[in-house]
């Protein structure tokens, strides 16, 4: 069977600011204009749609290799594009760890052979995530995988030595370290956010403090070694704060914040459901509303996901003993248009810069996050902003059920994705996957 | 309400019908025969995954007084401490028939899991929740303080509160069940509630409490508090620097001989010592202190079997205590 690949996506907004047709032929955008002909190509009505261009995760674990009960590249590939992405970074604490060539090229070779979105395997910065000695950066990087992003997360690269040798060592292949912000001695046992509620609740503390003096240090030392740092799910507002201070020094920081600590708060742990347990925790609500000005102002830079699925045993627990993490690839966009664009903060083309451009940016994915103009290669998302729905997880695609915005109404729908000129999603269900997936290699 | 899960939402009247019901029990207590036929036919389990040998025959003898079949659930050492979930455990209560369960476990909210799931439909109890809650410790504490308070006053305790009463709380308040709850249910009943803590054992967020803090216990008992409450405080707490050694702990914090003395000194011929149990003697109280007079950890521990059948006699015969079942403890799909 031969697929189109010619689309006429019809009548759509770009950005949500002017209203083109695209046509999209052989993987590229062949021309962006009105009354473009439509002979020879499959038409997508985007009438009412936003355009944008396909999504970038900056933060995703797809548990493969190791938690394949958790969620395999296949299914936490399929959620990617059900939520508008056409990219994701894998994390590397899967098991074994992502800390070598070998293990970075399977994770991409699975992401190719699923053919749902491009998987950009993170690298971990240590040997087994052990925070002991430097994992072989150089080789994950001349791998084919060509691996940019290194991170520990999960876990902080705590060591300040550590930190440092890190930072520096990637310079050498334009690397960036992903940074999970978390002192550890300051949070053995934490189980939320210190403050007012765990008071109550009488659940070990995670103090804004173990974040923030965390990401001050490598500010500092980020800046000293002339190095490129990235800093994972920002959470609290004394982080902004510092952060918002070495962007005004020109340290070359770059930090990104989740759907879930746009919006929730640590009320929801009154629950003791651990569907709300997730690490760094949900804070106060004068928190999530210094990260919602912070991504306007620019000040935090992308929106990951840390799309975290867990079998239903690891929730259906005690809290202490749950797991931490929530699933999000599947409501970001919703989330991002709740909180950020509904709100009057952001515009789509704020969202486009969050959630695409400059996530490709800060992992070097050459032909993502690019604009929607002839020539460039055809990864969009259709958003259509009147749409509510409300979150089921048992219908996602993620193996996860782990959602907190479960029967929740969510504003916005993604009505397609196109990776690489083939619609993964049409009609806002999944279509197939690029037809070069089988051969490896979607590009 | 359909559970006790907390002092923290329990309201006032819910409090004192508790109470109030609980020296109707008191009364059996004293009789020879101490049994009433109430709960016959009901089964009350006790499933503890924590060794707590008090509170568990305190329960005990409760549902046995009031005629429930009771089964004894020692989670620890059980198929629970070979990875069996709280689930698993609690669906099989369910198949059992429990009617009700008594819960203690080391992790906070725990109780509260198991009422708010859909993994079994029997009354839950909270016998202690990690660091949350012992409602019913709470409970006995305030019986115990209200009838020593309507003595005072040369009224029957029966309907009334402790209005106007100081009673002040001494010793690892982060890290107590007990001290939780007896803030929020002392303050619901009126009592002016002071803490007194080192800093370090004091949880980030308790000045939004509804009580007093002080790091001075000497201030503390200068200012005649009517009852003094010392919590338990383990000594390797010390290790993890929450206070330098034990001896110093004991000098600023303990209920020493000189405090003891202290109080009749300051003419405070009617405040009363109390203490959960078991006591640290020489920590966190000294010998003198703990079997004088003024002490009520007897009187704590006898009151507690009649709070306790108060409250499984409550929540088990239906529609004596159904009228505020409230929607805040609606079940939650557990998907
Ligand atoms: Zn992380």
């Amino acid at each position: 069977m031969t697929e189109p690949t010619r689309f006429l996506l019809s009548g759509a907004s770009l950005y949500g600011e002017r209203t083109a047709d695209i046509l999209v032929a052989d993987g590229r955008i062949a021309e962006v204009g009105t009354g473009l002909d439509a002979s020879g190509a499959s038409v997508v009505d985007a009438d009412g749609l936003v355009a944008l261009p396909g999504l970038v995760d900056v933060h995703t674990h797809l548990r493969e290799p190791g938690r394949e009960d958790a969620e395999t590249v296949e299914t936490g590939t399929r959620a990617a594009a059900l939520g508008g992405y056409t990219a994701v970074h894998a994390m590397a604490n899967s098991n074994p760890v992502a800390d070598t060539a070998g293990v970075v090229e399977q994770v991409q070779t699975l992401g190719r052979r699923a053919g749902w979105a491009e998987v950009r395997p993170v690298g971990a910065v240590t040997v087994g995530l052990a925070g002991e000695q430097l994992a072989e950066l150089g080789a994950m990087a001349d791998s084919a995988a060509a691996v940019r992003m290194f991170s520990d997360d999960g876990i902080c690269v705590h060591d300040p030595v550590l930190m440092r040798r890190a930072l520096e060592y990637v310079k050498a292949f334009d690397g960036v370290v992903a940074q999970h912000a978390q002192e550890p001695r300051l949070t053995a046992g934490a189980q939320m956010n210190e403050g007012i509620v765990s008071a109550v609740l009488g659940l070990p503390g995670w103090p804004a403090v173990a974040e923030e003096s965390i990401i001050a240090r490598d500010v500092l030392l980020a800046a000293h070694v002339g190095s490129r740092l990235h800093v994972c799910h920002v959470s609290t507002a004394g982080s902004v704060e510092i952060i918002r201070w070495a962007k005004a020094r020109g340290i070359d920081v770059t930090a990104e914040v989740t759907p879930h600590h746009l919006w929730l708060t640590d009320e929801l742990a009154r629950t003791y459901n651990p569907v709300y347990k997730v690490n760094p925790p949900l804070r106060t609500d004068d928190d999530v509303q210094a990260l919602r000005a912070a991504l306007a102002d620019g000040t935090i830079d992308v929106v990951g996901t840390d799309h975290a699925p867990h079998p239903s045993e690891h929730k259906e627990c005690e809290w202490a003993q749950a797991a931490m993490g929530m699933t999000g690839l599947e409501t970001a966009l919703s989330v991002v248009q709740h909180t950020m664009v509904e709100s009057g903060l952001m515009t789509w083309r704020d969202v486009a810069r969050t959630m695409s451009e400059v996530p490709a940016r800060i992992g070097r994915v050459a032909d993502q996050g690019r604009p929607i103009a002839a020539g460039e290669p055809a990864h969009l998302t259709l958003v259509d902003p009147a749409a509510r729905w409300t979150v089921d997880p048992a219908v996602q695609a993620t193996k996860g059920r782990n959602s907190p915005f479960a029967g929740r109404e969510l504003p916005g729908r993604v009505v397609a994705t196109f990776y690489a000129g083939h619609p993964t999603v049409l009609d806002g269900a999944l279509n197939t996957p690029h037809p070069a997936a089988e051969s490896a290699g979607a590009r | 309400m359909r559970h006790l899960l907390s002092t923290h939402d329990l309201s006032r009247a819910d409090a004192i019908r508790i109470l109030d019901t609980a020296e109707e029990m008191s009364a059996v207590n004293d009789r020879e025969v101490k049994k009433l036929p109430a709960l016959r036919g009901r089964t009350v389990v006790n499933l503890f995954f924590e060794d707590s040998t008090r509170t568990r025959i305190s329960f005990e003898a409760a549902a046995k007084r009031l005629s429930a079949d009771v089964i004894n659930f020692a989670a620890k050492g059980s198929s629970v401490s070979k990875g069996e979930s709280l689930k698993d455990t609690a669906q099989t209560l369910e198949a059992i028939g429990a009617d009700a369960v008594v819960i203690r476990h080391p992790a906070s909210g725990a109780a509260q899991r198991l009422a708010t799931t859909d993994w079994i439909s029997a009354a839950v109890v909270n016998a202690g929740d990690g660091t949350h809650e012992h409602p019913t410790q709470a409970l006995l504490d305030a019986f115990t303080l209200r009838r020593h308070w309507a003595k005072l006053a040369g009224t029957p305790s029966g309907g009334t509160d402790l209005a106007g009463a100081k009673v002040t709380i001494v010793g690892d308040v982060l890290h107590s069940r007990v001290a939780r709850s007896n803030v929020w249910l002392l303050t619901t009943l009126g009592a002016q509630v002071t803490l007194v803590a080192p800093p370090t054992l004091l949880p980030i967020g308790v000045e939004h409490w509804p009580c007093t803090v002080a790091y001075d216990f000497d201030e503390a008992i200068d200012a005649k508090p009517d009852a003094i409450m010392m919590l338990r405080v383990q000594a390797e707490r010390m290790n993890a620097s929450y206070f330098p050694s034990t001896g110093e702990y004991s000098r600023r914090w303990g209920l020493g001989d000189e405090r003891f003395a202290r109080l009749a000194e300051l003419g405070l011929a009617d405040t009363v010592i109390l203490h959960p149990g078991p006591m640290v003697r020489g920590l966190e109280i000294s010998s003198t202190a703990a079997d004088s007079a003024r002490s009520q950890v007897l009187r704590q521990v006898a009151n507690g079997v009649s709070v306790r059948m108060a409250v499984l006699y409550l929540l088990l015969s239906s529609g004596l205590y159904a009228q505020d079942a409230t929607a805040a403890h609606a079940k939650e799909s557990a998907s």
